[in-house]
């Protein structure tokens, strides 16, 4: 996927790799994320991004120079990263805190305070709240944004042909 | 795609399933995984499948630019406007048990009603993508612009 100039070909791979993570997270039990996974990652991102191919063109062009600073700062960063997670607690320990506070409050008292049975939908909806709203806005605002964007210059077009006329 | 004959077909038969699945994810989203992120991307999918096999022009005349304009601010408020709606009946920002008189059925409610709000806005913004990509005319006329 590294040395492929064809950006269709990547497209494609991208989405396999999605629906990959899906299946993974199926695995893992989280069912709402791989849900969202399969819908978003493998479904509209794909066509999405086929619309900007369609729009613009489907071969990468060659990079004018050798990538090697770019590789040190991803190696360096992706290194820190790593450093940084050797802290945490073990994959899938019950005495990580995640497991001994939260989720045992959620699990515990989700179904008494909110009184539906999917705690996913508990936790995203109403405890926290504040975050699928500012979620929203950020899908609402990327929506704005583009559609900006390409209007603004669709209109120019317009007008510029309304002049050649 | 006009003169693909199977695709169309499977299309058409595949489309109320595809539209039923996402009023199942919505509304059912409090008993099984799904809610409203989920559904209003499926729905967004079979309408932009439709979009692809039919033409841009066919499906404009159901869902224009300004109503897919209005429905994404429409979503946002409505999240946002049951948040405030709670803060007018006395309680925080977004604490749905102000809702109602039992505060667990009041819960219930603003989960209904927010998660309504994402889906409208989801499939919304994603009709509203696809229509600024497939109405654009290509890198060409960018091009030209620039000259």
């Amino acid at each position: 996927m590294v040395r492929m100039r064809s950006l269709f070909a990547a497209v494609m791979l991208a989405s396999i790799y999605s629906l990959l993570m899906a299946a993974i997270f199926v695995v893992l039990d989280a069912v709402d994320v791989a849900f969202t996974e399969a819908a978003v990652g493998a479904g509209i991102s794909t066509v999405l991004m086929l619309g900007t191919l369609a729009l613009t063109t489907n071969r990468e062009k060659d990079p004018a120079h050798k990538p090697l600073l770019p590789l040190l700062v991803v190696t360096i960063t992706g290194a820190a990263l790593i450093y940084g997670t050797l802290d945490f607690p073990a994959f899938g320990s019950p005495d990580a805190p995640v497991h001994s506070e939260l989720s045992r409050r959620f699990i515990e008292k989700s179904g008494e305070e909110i009184g539906i049975p999917n705690i996913v939908t508990s936790v995203l909806a109403s405890y926290r709240g504040y975050d699928t709203l500012g979620e929203t806005t950020v899908i609402f605002t990327a929506g704005i944004g583009v559609a900006f964007i390409l209007w603004r210059q669709r209109r120019r077009h317009k007008r510029k042909g309304g002049r050649k006329t | 795609m006009k003169h693909h004959l199977i695709p169309r077909i499977v299309a058409r038969l595949l489309l109320p399933f595809i539209l039923l699945f996402g009023l199942y994810v919505q509304f059912h989203g409090d008993y099984s995984p799904g809610g409203g992120f989920q559904a209003g991307v499926i729905f967004a999918v079979a309408y932009i499948l439709y979009a692809i096999l039919y033409g841009l022009a066919e499906v404009k005349r159901f869902l224009g630019d300004g109503i897919v304009r209005f429905l994404a601010a429409l979503g946002v408020l409505l999240y946002a406007g049951t948040g405030v709606a709670s803060l007018f009946l006395g309680r925080n920002f977004l604490d749905y048990s102000a809702l109602s008189e039992d505060a667990v059925f009041g819960q219930e409610l603003g989960i209904w009603l927010v998660e309504l709000g994402v889906g409208i806005t989801v499939f919304s913004v994603m009709v509203m993508i696809f229509y600024a990509f497939a109405g654009y005319h290509g890198i060409g006329d960018i091009e030209e612009l620039e000259d």
